[in-house]
């Protein structure tokens, strides 16, 4: 009853951890000031979503897409592809024809 | 209320192109018109974030060397266009109105750019958003929000709202936003020109930075409805660098300017104009609504209501969709390979998250969070997943009322311009786009036409909206609402 259990959790108000959670999950840092206020206007958004999440629509397909494309492909012709130099230009850092960034796995000093 | 919309260069894009292509008038002398409106009354209205002054003239000077060798240069010879500063211009700082961006200049044009100019406009400027296109007030700008023209104490609607203040200032008669929930049309409505936005895939989305991919869609800010009607037929067709392009040719909508709406049916839609969720829309803006359906029968439609009752779920999906493909669309913005990066985390990830805390403003994270929840594991089903599917019903509804009317009515907007700071509330200010959204959710067209005034005699703008495709019928009524509320107005 996976589904169940998690249809319930859905009406379970958004907590300030959820948001914490979520915050990290989207690469972003808050204040414990932002963490109270998005938490509560976040809240007041998924409560107004009640009313789409009260309907049963089981039986209704999605719509991913409103126009009905399917397989689009051009023709397969070889173009000047080449913006690697322009492409680099607005990087904020960039070395020997590549993006630069900090360390991988560097650690606080 | 100070206002500035009756000063000013007046003459619409068509009056000078025919001008211009006539040699009758030198597109130097066109510019630098709008330029001088734009010097004199930009302080008061920042409906800019870039005036591309030097790069306007020297297209000028071109346009006017090729009329002079006895080429034509296109339908929009000579006349200014402002470009949302969502789209991408060569060369040309485009910001999105957020600190992600500053500085950024793409090594591109978008399709709907070149469009414009290939028909000969003259870009003459990069227009203030909510950042990254995310609100209704422009007031989300990281660069500070835009003044109305008619009112510089209240908001001129949003996002596109720079756009749309630059059309009623008179710094340029033609501009292009994007409308993903009512973008185009709200500020159209609430600064008093028309506003336009066109069936998904009518118009390329290359080079708009992405916002909900599947909602938004470009499209025109004119005063006069023969200028949007010229506007989208130069930027509306298939472009094989946007997958979501429609392949068939686009109908011209020019040619259907005088058609009229003699036999035309009507439906007023009830859930906007006469249900529970329009008793909070202001009653001069109901008002306006009733007679702007009295002037389409009087000029010979056949006007009724009609319910389609699904558009009352169209706000709470839109506010799951559009955050989760907002949150997806916006996780390229990482410090790496352009935009802002803040310096000194230790490591790549904590660059990346340094790098987005500081360069997104308070609604891009609240919608990106907003998404990511809506997304996240044991949530998609009950969120993303409804919403797409009430998203087919709202599409069910309309397909039924077109059964039966040609084109739906309703309000534009619940209000007229308000002042700043009044909706400062997140789920307040969504309220604003209730009457718009159905129409992104369904992927229709829909046109928002100035028609009289409301509080405080601020301009109302109703909506016009049509099956997919149907761009020349919301023409054709927008030309007859449009001669009507002049008539009205003299």
């Amino acid at each position: 009853m996976a589904l169940l259990d998690r249809l319930s959790a859905v009406s379970e108000p958004l907590s300030r951890d959820d948001v914490a959670k979520v915050a990290g999950l989207a690469m972003l840092e808050l204040s414990e000031e932002e963490l109270d206020t998005f938490t509560g206007q976040l809240a007041a958004v998924l409560e107004h979503a009640k009313d789409v999440e009260a309907l049963d629509v089981a039986d209704v397909s999605p719509t991913h897409h409103p126009y009905p494309l399917v397989n689009v492909f051009r023709p397969d012709e070889v173009e000047v592809t080449d913006v690697r130099e322009a492409a680099l230009d607005a990087a904020p850092e960039a070395e020997d024809g590549q993006f630069r960034v900090p360390p991988a796995l560097g650690e606080e000093p | 209320m100070s206002e500035i919309t009756t000063s000013g260069p007046s003459d619409s894009a068509l009056e000078i192109a025919a001008a211009v292509r006539a040699g009758e008038r030198s597109a130097v002398e066109v510019v630098d018109a709008h330029l001088a409106q734009i010097e004199a009354h930009e302080p008061a209205v920042h409906a800019f974030n870039v005036v591309m002054a030097e790069q306007a003239r020297a297209a000028a000077a071109d346009i006017d060397a090729r009329v002079a060798a006895g080429e034509d240069p296109g339908p929009l010879a000579g006349v200014p266009v402002a470009l949302k500063d969502n789209m991408c211009t060569n060369g040309v700082p485009t910001t999105c109105s957020s600190k992600m961006l500053d500085g950024w200049k793409p090594p591109y044009d978008a399709t709907a750019v070149e469009r414009v100019r290939a028909a000969g406009a003259i870009a003459i400027g990069k227009t203030n958003l909510d950042e990254f296109a995310m609100g209704s007030s422009t007031e989300n700008s990281a660069f500070g929000a835009t003044k109305n023209p008619h009112d510089l104490n209240a908001v001129p609607g949003g996002s596109s709202g720079g756009s749309a203040a630059a059309v009623a200032a008179g710094f340029a008669p033609l501009a292009l936003g994007s409308d993903t929930g009512g973008s185009i049309r709200q500020p159209a409505a609430l600064c008093g020109v028309v506003g336009l936005k066109p069936s998904y895939g009518a118009v390329s989305r290359y080079g708009l930075i992405a916002f909900a991919s599947s909602l938004d869609q470009i499209g025109p800010f004119t005063r006069t409805v023969a200028d949007t009607a010229a506007l989208y037929d130069a930027i509306s067709g298939h472009d094989g660098r946007d997958s979501t392009s429609i392949p068939e040719p686009m109908e011209a909508t020019v040619p259907h300017l005088d058609d009229g709406v003699a036999g035309l049916r009507v439906g007023i839609i009830s859930e906007l104009f006469s249900g529970e969720l329009a008793s909070g829309f202001e009653p001069e803006v109901l008002a306006q609504t009733r007679a702007a359906a009295d002037a389409l029968a009087a000029a010979g439609a056949t006007v009724d209501e009609v319910s389609v009752p699904s558009t009352i779920y169209g706000l709470s999906a839109y506010y799951l969709i559009a955050p989760a493909e907002a949150s997806s669309n916006l996780a390229r913005y990482d410090g790496v390979r352009y935009g802002h990066r803040e310096d000194g985390a230790a490591n790549t990830g904590g660059m990346m998250t340094a790098s987005r805390t500081a360069g997104f403003g308070s609604e891009v994270k609240r919608r990106i969070m907003l998404g990511t929840y809506a997304l996240s594991a044991g949530y998609y089903d009950a969120f993303y997943g409804k919403a797409q599917r009430v998203r087919t019903l709202i599409i069910n509804d309309f397909d039924r009322a077109y059964a039966d009317y040609d084109v739906l009515l309703s309000p534009t907007s619940p209000c007229v311009a308000f002042p700043f700071g009044a909706k400062s509330d997140p789920l307040t200010m969504y309220l604003n786009d209730v009457a718009t959204i159905p129409s992104n959710l369904a992927g229709h067209p829909a046109i928002s036409v100035p028609f009289g005034a409301g509080r405080d005699g601020l301009p109302v703008g109703v909506q016009i909206l049509a099956p997919m495709l149907k761009e020349a019928d919301l023409i054709r009524v927008s030309a007859v609402l449009e001669n009507a509320a002049q008539e009205s107005a003299a």
